[in-house]
């Protein structure tokens, strides 16, 4: 090891790393040694069953529209917050945590109130023929709410940082404001976005109080992945609830292993040669 | 293209920053703006450019008023302290940017020809593919004026272009950017803080103090004729010593000198370390060395008046002094302002 002037990177690199070892690690590896306890036929008869499948599309889905949606939404409120400043500023800055704070069963029952046929919301959206409690529908909307706080949280330290010279420079060469947010301004918040993406996309994959509230939990249409897992829990069958976490463990892991791959390709510039 | 600024007033929330500013830069003029930090300097460097409006006055480009054309269509090419050059753009991207984004649609080859063009005159050829985070500081301020270039400005405005460069450097840019501008003519204005750099490459140098023009004119007749203590103290380094007008001439502690124009009654008298000279016999202001410090080009003296001033002066670097000799300092020559 390389020596380094700072002292205690041994003490505090064990501790971090045992740490890591024991809440990261250990959980994960007790759960795939769970999956790995069932054959290969069983296991894959477990997850490729139709419930699971099902399952799994409903969640996916629904997490890419949430994900997609808090991309634009929060990119948008990142940007308000970064360059307006309006009366009650501070508190929709406060705000904009509170998916964190919240309970997510609490987030989960307010939801539902305002959005079942006679809530204040759903009430409004059935006169257009709009269902959103207990749909897929719904479970988006759950899943944008515990999740905004990741893409506004990400960018909005990089858009405060963005030097105001950059656009400045990009306007006295003629551009208009699409074409320099377009070409300035959004590569630059590339990389942050990305990271936003990964984290909102992995929270949505997971998300369970907030959901199975709002979602109905029919199998077959809005009974989500880690719903499916509490009810094989529920039944004892620790294997099969196992080899369907591994799943949606894989996903997350997929996912991220791709968001890291594209944002090291997005911040390639800042590579001295 | 002749810049006209025409009684132009700019206020920020706590202060005036620019107090009733009027400028003529005549077309393919290299003019720079010179004062200490809050004179203004940037400010109205920024109002030229159609970055910051003005809160009143004009701003006429030839004879068009251009006070209220937004910064896009001004036609104005501006090269900023820090570069601004865009982190994620390749040198070559980065000049690039504003035909690409221009209303003009320019063939592609067209656009890499101009880059071409542009990269050889910075004498950057090879390093279009780089990004900025690649490359030194002074090439990425070529690749900034590269940059403005390209979209072919009426005016040029350089904003302390060179202040975060290392001295060497500074110099060498100093001396091709002055060559650059006899190649393309195009009327430039900058900002700076450094005498010597304002004095270096301007045609033209205007001094600024608390948001108003001090004083303009050449390099020569600025430095030859201060017209007040301000821009003899900020142009250089200075002597004060106390002094008293008289008939038309000026006293101070054993050295006279003949002023013209200036009131009876208390004054300063101003001389650069040039201006003084070592002597061991008198007439002159009797003093005491009390360091050297020798340099490449001479020695520069420091020596304590027995009123307790202290001068500095140089003498020639054969010159055989050390600290603790008396002698007196002689005036080759001096400006005398009143007080106040």
């Amino acid at each position: 090891m390389r020596r380094n002037v700072l002292p205690g990177l041994r003490l505090s690199l064990g501790v971090t790393l045992f740490y890591v070892g024991l809440i990261v690690v250990l959980p994960i590896a007790a759960l795939v040694f769970k999956a790995a306890s069932l054959g290969p036929e069983d296991y894959w008869r477990i997850v490729s069953s139709a419930r699971a499948l099902a399952s799994y599309r409903v969640t996916v889905l629904a997490a890419l529209g949430a994900t997609l949606f808090n991309l634009f939404f929060g990119l948008a409120l990142a940007w308000v917050l970064v360059r307006y400043r309006f009366p009650g500023w501070r508190l929709v800055d406060a705000m904009v945590d509170l998916p964190f704070a919240l309970p997510t069963a609490v987030a989960g029952i307010s939801l539902t109130a305002l959005f079942t046929a006679n809530g204040w919301f759903g009430s409004i959206l059935a006169d257009f023929g709009i269902k959103v409690a207990y749909t897929p529908l719904g479970i988006m909307i759950a899943m944008c709410f515990t999740s905004l706080p990741f893409i506004v949280r990400t960018v909005q330290p990089v858009l405060e940082d963005l030097d105001p010279a950059l656009e400045e420079a990009a306007q006295s060469l003629g551009g208009s404001d699409f074409a320099i947010f377009r070409k300035v301004i959004l590569p630059l918040l590339t990389p942050a976005l990305l990271a936003g993406v990964s984290l909102s996309f992995a929270r949505c994959l997971g998300e369970f109080g907030a959901i199975i509230f709002i979602a109905g939990n029919q199998p077959m249409s809005t009974e989500i992945t880690a719903l499916l897992i509490f009810i094989r829990l529920e039944e004892y069958d620790y294997p099969a609830a196992a080899a369907i976490a591994s799943v949606l463990l894989i996903t997350a892991l997929v996912m991220l292993a791709l968001t890291n791959w594209m944002q090291s390709r997005a911040l390639r510039y800042t590579v001295r040669s | 293209m002749k810049i006209r600024l025409d009684h132009v007033v700019k206020t920020f929330e706590t202060f005036r920053a620019v107090k009733d500013v009027s400028l003529e830069i005549e077309s393919g003029e290299l003019v720079a703006l010179l004062g200490p930090s809050g004179s203004g300097k940037t400010t109205i460097l920024r109002m030229v450019a159609g970055l910051e409006y003005s809160d009143g006055g004009q701003i006429y480009f030839g004879d068009q008023d251009a006070t209220d054309i937004p910064v896009r269509d001004r036609g104005v090419g501006f090269v900023f302290q820090h570069y601004a050059l865009f982190p994620h753009m390749t040198v070559a991207e980065n000049i690039a940017f504003g035909m690409k984004v221009s209303k003009v649609k320019r063939e592609k080859a067209a656009i890499e020809a101009r880059v071409a063009e542009l990269l050889r005159l910075v004498r950057l050829e090879n390093l279009g593919g780089r990004f900025p985070a690649q490359i030194s500081g002074g090439q990425r301020q070529r690749v900034a004026l590269a940059r403005a270039l390209a979209v072919d400005p009426k005016v040029l405005l350089l904003d302390e272009p060179f202040g975060a460069l290392d001295a060497n450097v500074r110099r060498d840019l100093r001396r091709w950017l002055r060559e650059i501008h006899s190649e393309l003519g195009i009327t430039t204005l900058f900002v700076t803080h450094d005498q010597e750099e304002a004095l270096d490459l301007a045609d033209r140098v205007v001094i600024l103090k608390d948001g108003q023009i001090v004083q303009q004119g050449t390099p020569q007749e600025v430095c030859r004729d201060p017209k007040s203590a301000f821009v003899m103290k900020f142009l250089g380094d200075a002597n004060v010593i106390a002094a008293e007008v008289r008939d038309g001439k000026a006293y101070a502690s054993g050295a006279t000198i003949a002023v013209s124009g200036l009131a009876d009654g208390k004054a300063e008298l101003y001389a650069r370390p040039a201006d003084l000279d070592w002597s061991l016999q008198g007439p002159g202001i009797p003093a005491s060395i009390t360091r050297v410090l020798d340099r490449p080009d001479g020695r520069r003296v420091l020596a304590t008046v027995e009123t307790g001033e202290h001068l500095e002066f140089d003498v020639e670097p054969e010159r055989a002094v050390k600290a603790g000799d008396g002698g007196f300092v002689t005036l080759r020559r001096a400006k005398v302002f009143a007080i106040g």
